[in-house]
């Protein structure tokens, strides 16, 4: 009895060092790539929501845009278009369109037609013309083109057949090639807007994409995947993996995690604090590209005592930048001297900025008629983000700094669409937040975040307004030569220093960690994260 | 019998109601407005907001409300969710049997290693096997799960990366939904690589469940431990040895039957427990189930998320407890007297 217990146990026991053994050893298929984002995105269309979240599942995965960017050098390459011709008074652009592309065939849109004209008016319509069937579905607001008064810029696009269309403007802008390149500029189906405005579901066309891009559109659920699978037809001779999914997972440590386990090939946003631990790990990647970008903290000049540049430039002495890149960057950020980063041709090396001198600050404060025990409010956002990882905690040291000066500082935060809603609405005294560019065109930078255009848009914190600036920056897309409209971004330059309506605090490096199967991910440091190429070993 | 039977529906029926008023209660202790909170739609057009208050009989007086909120309840129309502005019913069907499948398991392995282990605890007491059993088990019943979880993961999975440490399966492999237990649905679905997707299923159900079963385990052994010894004690035992069984069959003619009967109703009602942690161990694992999805609720504020979720965890737990407590009585001939019914 004992015995046959015993040789019992025995052979139980080997079973389940042999199940063991195939539980930890299997790995899963290398059919597909998980790419562990960092929230769910708000709907598939760039075009509706200039969130980094929402560009990453739709800009570069089911779209294609006529225009493209290098990732490498940032130069404007051919996406959709086959050629294009500039007008010698610069105010009209001619794309001629590449032949065979076909939409996506899915289970819920099956296409007739391929790639057209009709479907470059459309996608440019929606958004230029108040009277288009599709402008108000889903909210109707178009934030990126707003700021940059696309619509405006535009006064016709033509169609001259089939596979030529040509763009109308009302006056030269040397960025424009480049803002057709953006995340932003996705081209629809027209096909398919029709069909959903006989059905009446209008609304889909937002929520369940149709594009030319590398990967169809599977399925979505709310803050936990979003599945694509495999273009077959892309026009593009680009490896492709079968299936793509986006494992969202909002905490970045486990994120982090997941990438060790491998139950993610790649992850977004990794944090500033476990850089070093992913270049020392085994097996992982981490990639460093400069960004385009700049965290600022940006004061409220519609609102007293903020519109007095004193009062804003002494706040700003009051602050030691250093310190702070070193606590929230770890060092993964070079100081900023203005709003443009290093790798642009618009940064002044020379230019001087304000430096830490809390002394100096205080008595300007004192001149200017703010009393110690003087209250503000800093906005600080939510969300982690590469211009900014952790704006809470910077505007805790803020505080510090503040109180030096006899200034009170009470921190404020929301979730993260309360946040930006109410920014928009101009109740803030001062907010800590940031710009990541979109092409590397500098007027990417001068035109949304400070121009007076830009405050109805809600990308204007500082609500800074100044007839001057917008000279400058019109007068700078005139020219075509980088050495001509250099010479009007200095100028404007200066009168940001000037005037203070924004502290800029820090360029930070994009950053991308991945397992080292993936082969192919390259950082794309204009925009969203792009799978086209991108295979598992 | 059928008195029982009676009672014990009553009883049921009773508490549900008691919990059913208590969730549409919610609707008005929650801040905003009541409408959004009941219905889930928080923009609503003019003509939509009439629609609405007539369908909730907002007008009307709040015992009337209660009816149509029942009737919606019973229905399944149990509004939307604010985040996602998906239907109720259907997160929470999808949401529950994924925790219930992940307590069911844990039950199972606390029962396979619990039982066991407290008749040898039994058997030997005050022996060195009892001692050392009973310190592993107060180490076990005195270690935050939570805590548990993460060193579970922190071992196996991030230094020897045996498992994984999220969700059910690994998002390549797509099973569809049927009867929302993934090792069902994996056996149902007509996928090609059935053994590899079970395989990953597994490994992903490995931690999860030890680590909630490591409490269970312990009280069970506990528990097992002191009716085995108030058993062995027992005359008819002392009987049985002194008409000559050997100590094997006394244990298994005698013992076993004897010792486990009156625990049961103890066993079962573990379930209740492993529900409650495995919805903090959800969170850690990022498991899809209810206690995930609560904490979500909370954290988003979705008042119709949580008054719903909290309505159905309660309802089957009391269902769960009840139908034990019953059936129980029903085959216990000991217990034919009707007594107060503890939860």
């Amino acid at each position: 009895m004992y015995a046959s217990v015993m040789r019992c146990s025995v052979m139980l026991m080997c079973f389940n060092l042999t199940a063991c053994d195939g539980l930890i050893t299997s790995k899963p298929n290398p059919s597909g790539i998980v790419y562990c984002s960092e929230g769910s995105p708000t709907g598939f269309n760039p075009q509706l929501d200039t969130s980094g979240t929402t560009v990453d599942a739709s800009s570069h995965q089911v779209y294609d845009r006529l225009l493209d960017f290098d990732p490498l050098s940032g130069n404007v390459l051919l996406g959709l278009a086959s050629s294009w011709e500039i007008s010698e008074d610069g105010l009209r652009y001619t794309f001629q369109l590449r032949k065979n592309v076909e939409f996506h065939h899915t289970a819920y849109f099956t296409p007739s037609r391929e790639f057209n004209a009709e479907d470059v008016i459309f996608s440019f319509d929606r958004w230029r013309l108040l009277d288009h069937p599709y402008h108000f579905v889903s909210g109707g607001a178009y934030p990126y083109v707003d700021s940059l008064s696309l619509d405006k810029l535009i006064v016709s696009i033509n169609r001259i057949n089939d596979y030529r269309v040509e763009f109308i403007l009302n006056k030269p802008q040397s960025s424009f090639l480049a803002n057709l390149a953006t995340d932003f500029a996705v081209i629809l189906s027209a096909e398919y807007g029709e069909k959903l405005l006989e059905s009446h579901q209008q609304e889909r066309i937002d929520n369940f994409p149709v594009g030319t891009g590398p990967y169809k559109f599977v399925s979505f659920r709310q803050d936990s995947y979003v599945r694509y699978v495999r273009n077959d037809n892309y026009w593009q001779p680009l490896r492709l993996t079968e299936k793509l999914i986006f494992d969202i997972t909002p905490s970045s440590s486990l994120r982090f995690a997941k990438l060790i386990t491998g139950e993610c090939d790649a992850i977004g946003l990794p944090a500033h604090s476990e850089l070093d631990i992913i270049r020392q790990s085994k097996g992982l990647v981490l990639d460093e590209k400069p960004g385009l970008n700049v965290g600022f903290w940006a004061f409220n000049t519609a609102k007293p005592p903020f519109d007095k540049a004193e009062v804003r430039r002494a706040l700003a002495m009051a602050v030691d930048k250093n310190a702070l890149i070193e606590a929230i960057y770890f060092d993964s950020a070079v100081p900023a001297k203005n709003i443009v980063p290093p790798t642009s041709w618009a940064f002044q090396a020379e230019q001087k900025g304000i430096s830490y001198n809390p002394s100096g600050a205080k008595k300007l404060l004192t001149d200017n008629g703010i009393k110690p025990g003087f209250t503000m409010e800093i906005w600080a956002m939510p969300v982690e983000r590469a211009y900014n990882p952790n704006a809470i905690k910077m505007a805790e040291l803020i505080q510090g700094y503040l109180q030096a000066v006899g200034v009170k500082v009470d921190i404020v935060s929301f979730e993260w669409s309360t946040f930006r809603e109410r920014l928009k609405q101009g109740i803030h005294d001062s907010v800590l937040i940031g710009w990541s560019a979109d092409n590397g065109d500098p007027d990417n930078f001068y035109r949304p975040l400070l121009s007076c255009g830009a405050i109805k848009s809600g990308t204007n914190r500082a609500f800074w307004c100044s007839p001057e600036y917008d000279v400058l920056i019109n007068q700078a897309l005139q020219f075509t030569s980088i050495e001509d409209r250099q010479y009007f971004y200095f100028k404007a330059n200066d009168l940001i220093a000037e005037q203070v309506p924004l502290l800029p605090i820090a360029h930070a490096s994009k950053y991308q960690a991945f397992r080292s199967e993936l082969k192919g991910f390259e950082i794309n440091a204009l925009g969203g994260v792009k799978f086209a190429g991108v295979v598992k070993d | 019998m059928n008195k029982v039977l009676l009672r014990y529906t009553n009883l049921v029926v009773l508490t549900l109601l008691v919990l059913s008023f208590f969730s549409f209660m919610l609707a008005y202790l929650f801040p905003g407005d009541v409408l959004a909170n009941l219905s889930g739609v928080q923009q609503h057009d003019p003509a939509n907001l009439e629609q609405l208050k007539a369908r909730y009989q907002l007008d009307s007086n709040i015992f009337v409300q209660y009816w149509y909120y029942l009737m919606d309840l019973y229905r399944g129309d149990w509004g939307q969710s604010f985040s996602s502005g998906l239907p109720l019913y259907e997160e929470v069907a999808r949401t529950l049997p994924a925790s219930i499948e992940l307590s069911t398991y844990a039950l199972l392995v606390s029962f396979a290693v619990g039982l066991p282990l407290g008749f040898i605890a039994g058997l030997r007491h005050h022996r060195n096997t009892d001692y050392a059993l009973l310190s592993m088990s107060v180490l076990g019943y005195s270690i935050p799960v939570f805590w548990l979880a993460m060193i579970l993961i922190l071992t196996f999975a991030l230094q020897l990366g045996w498992f994984p440490l999220s969700g059910r399966i690994s998002l390549l492999y797509e099973i569809p939904r049927v009867s929302g237990f993934i090792l069902l649905d994996i056996v149902w679905s007509d996928v090609s690589n059935k053994s590899e997707v079970l395989l990953d299923a597994f490994r992903h159900l490995i931690l999860p469940t030890l680590s909630i079963a490591a409490f269970t385990t312990t009280v069970i052994l506990r528990i097992t431990r002191r009716s085995v010894i108030e058993t062995m004690n027992s005359d008819y035992i002392q009987a049985a040895y002194a008409r000559g069984l050997n100590a094997r069959q006394v244990l298994f003619r005698h013992g076993i039957r004897n010792a486990i009967m009156p625990i049961l109703p103890l066993l079962a009602m573990q379930f209740t427990t492993l529900l409650t942690n495995a919805m903090i161990v959800e969170v850690i694992f990022s498991w899809p189930g209810i206690g995930n999805w609560l904490i979500q609720a909370i954290y988003q504020r979705d008042f119709p998320a949580i008054r719903v979720g909290m309505l159905a965890v309660s309802a089957l737990v009391v269902i769960f407890t009840m139908t034990i407590d019953l059936g129980i009585r029903l085959i216990d001939p000991k217990k034919s007297k009707v007594e107060r019914v503890a939860i």
